[in-house]
């Protein structure tokens, strides 16, 4: 490997570009290969807008580590069915499965997708007595709650996250019973596809914040019956919400956060420890973004959120970059060119197409290659790769190989 | 009669360009002289940035003019806003609404309990579109730029969700009829495709999920598309690998550019018809879709007003307005 962020014009092999940032080997480069070759990296987060190519990236980082030797296991949340299909992702039982077809060395890749019920249903069947357990499960306020509304992906997300990362520690054992070394040292995370990554991030915060409401306890009040909170304030306060939710929701609601309380404690804790593990120096945070000022400007964001909360930012990964050859000629001379060259000879005319098709692609890469300069520009700090567009998706494991080597700068192909 | 004037909910896979349909769709509108609010609900503020206006605040305002006298009106939905509003129009709620605040109840309906943001921001959409002034609707037309195409079912399907916890009362009723809004004539979902592999099976998967809810969907919208630059005899030689190196060269050389570049030239040919093929693969996959397909084209300069009014025009030719 060369370590160089390096990125291959689309067209031509081994031909590296000259333009902009992207070719040569700059101090803003991101390398790939050594957060994946780096012991202590435990964790990988991919985050970013919809659309970017979050779970490809996540993918082909999870195999490329395999690869390198490293123990992965990558969680997604809603793969495309292709990419699932290569990974051997075909049933939903939510727990890590081995990818097959991994060249490994060492190594191992397990894969798995999260079932966001399925997650929750386990969270409450391990902290709870059963009867308490079948109570809860049967509460149409959890039923709602962690089937269909949004939000709980997120949470459960974190709650996975936390629960692979616990089973670091534990070993599992060899053919002949002795224990042997951890099932994975390196997970990587696919983050839900929210509006950004930020409702992923704010999960383990929300849940604490929901446990210590005032609102919740002020629930739990008449089921605990402490006298001192049926003050002026609370009547009004169920009243209203009488009124506008009517008694029987109120009563169930009520019974559902009763029978909850016992298990907030433990919620709350895995939350914390959660977010606590997201803060710790083994985890790494990619922002996944495409060359698209919606985009771009959603990583921006999703950069300075990063910061503001603490969390170790590895770099920017710019996916579906167009990259031209010949880029020496500019768009406007393509153009004049072109336009000379369209009522001549049939080689002149095919020419002429040609030159309008490279005018077009070189328009793209310039708007491009301006936005990621202003992004280099307002977060100078942040190590950026970029990885060139492929003509079409990505569904087998030689897909993602080629989406590795692009992201750690080797040279590739067009597919 | 109708209940609700004309909705229109755009959704489509991220990166797909939902906001820029949504408000080319407005502006198309606007251009029959038509009044719209454009809503958008992700609190992403796409809408400003998109007419190059400071952000939106909890308030319809007017952010472009149409010909013959049309406007639009836009709107960026903020759920603990309208909480507070709905509470104050529905149960004038004024003292227990504070109360209610004082006690992280707002909070917590807005930030943490799941589900409870999309029931606010749907119901103000629903306000929106009942809203009359006289006897007439207050918009002839409320678009909504919409969560994306993985989340529209359940986003638009929450109120049922309230339905099925609250039995009676104002919450049901409420969640009822907004419901009925959205499964009315006056709705239309229309997804936002561009022609790749995993947004169009997204918009497949979403159009036999809208429809398995008694949601209506309206058009497909075939954005970004790229028109076909090489003319059929091109595409023949290319494809047959006879457009060789010294025949582009040697015209190349007849108007001063360097020669050299013909073989990188000759491979971005080859990789545009790649590119053309799978395109054309996808568009037949949703040829089959059952629902009106429009195609948008790639606007090769990028997204400002001028290209939205471009947009605009080619959903007014294409009827899809109308």
């Amino acid at each position: 490997m060369t370590g160089r962020a390096r990125t291959t014009p689309s067209t031509r092999k081994g031909r590296t570009s000259p333009r902009g940032g992207t070719g040569a080997p700059a101090a803003g480069d991101l390398d790939v290969d050594a957060l994946l070759d780096d012991r202590t990296t435990e964790i990988i987060v991919c985050c970013g807008s919809g659309g970017v190519g979050k779970t490809t990236t996540a993918a082909a980082l999870a195999l490329r580590a395999a690869e390198k030797g490293r123990k992965v296991c990558v969680l997604t949340i809603d793969p495309a069915r292709r990419l699932a299909q290569s990974m051997g992702l075909t049933e939903l039982d939510n727990t890590p499965r081995p990818v097959k077809g991994a060249a490994l060395d060492g190594g191992s890749l397990d894969a798995m997708m999260l079932d966001m019920k399925r997650t929750f249903d386990e969270v409450v069947e391990q902290h709870a007595t059963p009867e308490k357990a079948a109570q809860i499960l049967a509460n149409p306020f959890y039923v709602a709650l962690s089937s269909s509304f949004a939000g709980t992906q997120e949470y459960m997300a974190m709650e996975k996250l936390g629960q692979l990362h616990g089973q670091f520690a534990t070993v599992v054992q060899d053919d002949a019973g002795e224990p042997a070394a951890p099932r994975w040292d390196l997970i990587v995370v696919d983050t839900p596809p929210s509006r950004s990554a930020l409702d992923f991030l704010d999960a383990p915060d929300r849940l604490s914040s929901l446990l210590d409401g005032r609102f919740i306890r002020l629930l739990l009040a008449p089921a605990k019956g402490p006298a001192r909170l049926i003050s002026a304030g609370f009547g009004i306060v169920t009243s209203a919400l009488n009124k506008i939710l009517g008694a029987q929701v109120l009563t169930d609601m009520q019974t559902f956060i009763a029978a909850f309380d016992t298990l907030f404690g433990g919620f709350r804790q895995r939350a914390e420890g959660t977010y606590a593990l997201l803060q710790a120096d083994g985890t790494a945070f990619l922002v996944v973004a495409a060359p698209e000022p919606a985009a771009m400007r959603e990583a921006s964001y999703f950069v300075e959120r990063l910061a503001g909360e603490g969390m170790p930012l590895a770099g920017l990964v710019v996916n579906r970059v167009h990259e031209n050859g010949a880029d020496s000629i500019d768009a406007v001379d393509a153009e004049s060119a072109a336009h000379k060259l369209a009522g001549g000879s049939a080689g002149d005319r095919a020419t002429s197409e040609l030159l309008t098709i490279h005018a077009d692609r070189m328009r793209v890469a310039d708007r491009e290659q301006r936005l990621k300069k202003r992004f280099s520009a307002a977060h100078p700090g942040v190590a950026t790769v970029s990885v060139a567009a492929l003509a079409g998706d990505v569904h087998d494991l030689d897909g993602l190989r080629r989406i590795g080597a692009l992201l750690a700068g080797e040279t590739g192909e067009e597919g | 009669m109708a209940l609700s004037t004309q909705l229109h909910v755009v959704t489509g896979k991220g990166g797909t360009g939902k906001t820029t349909v949504a408000a080319a769709l407005a502006m198309s509108l606007a251009g029959q002289g038509k009044k719209v609010l454009l809503c958008e609900v992700e609190g992403r503020q796409g809408i400003a940035q998109l007419f190059d206006v400071p952000p939106l605040p909890y308030e319809e305002r007017r952010i472009a003019v149409g010909l013959g006298g049309g406007e639009v009106y836009a709107l960026a939905i903020d759920p603990e806003a309208a909480l507070l509003e709905y509470l104050a129009m529905y149960y004038r709620l004024g003292r227990a609404g504070k109360a209610l605040d004082k006690f992280g109840i707002i909070d917590f309906a807005t930030t943490i309990a799941p589900g409870v943001r999309d029931v606010l921001l749907t119901g103000k959409v629903y306000e929106a579109a009942r809203r009359r002034e006289g006897n007439r609707f207050s918009y002839d037309a409320v678009i909504m730029d919409a969560p994306p195409t993985g989340r529209i079912t359940r986003f638009l399907n929450v109120n049922s969700e309230v339905a099925g916890l609250a039995k009676v009362g104002p919450i049901r009723r409420q969640a009822d009829s907004i419901m009925q809004m959205m499964r009315s004539p006056e709705t239309h979902v229309h997804l936002v495709t561009v022609l790749e592999e995993m947004p169009v099976q997204e918009t497949i998967d979403g159009i036999a999920e809208l429809t398995s809810e008694r949601l209506p969907v309206g058009h497909v919208i075939l954005n970004l598309v790229r028109p076909p630059v090489l003319s059929v005899a091109t595409r023949e030689s290319l494809t047959a690998g006879a457009l060789r190196t010294p025949t582009v060269a040697r015209s190349l050389a007849g108007v001063g550019i360097d020669k050299a570049a013909a073989p990188a030239l000759i491979a971005g040919g080859v990789a545009h018809l790649e590119r053309q093929r799978l395109q054309d693969g996808q568009r037949e996959i949703l040829d089959d879709c059952g629902r009106p397909l429009v195609t948008l084209p790639l606007l090769g300069d990028g997204i400002d007003l001028g290209a939205l009014f471009e947009l605009a025009e080619r959903l007014t030719d294409l009827g899809v307005t109308t």
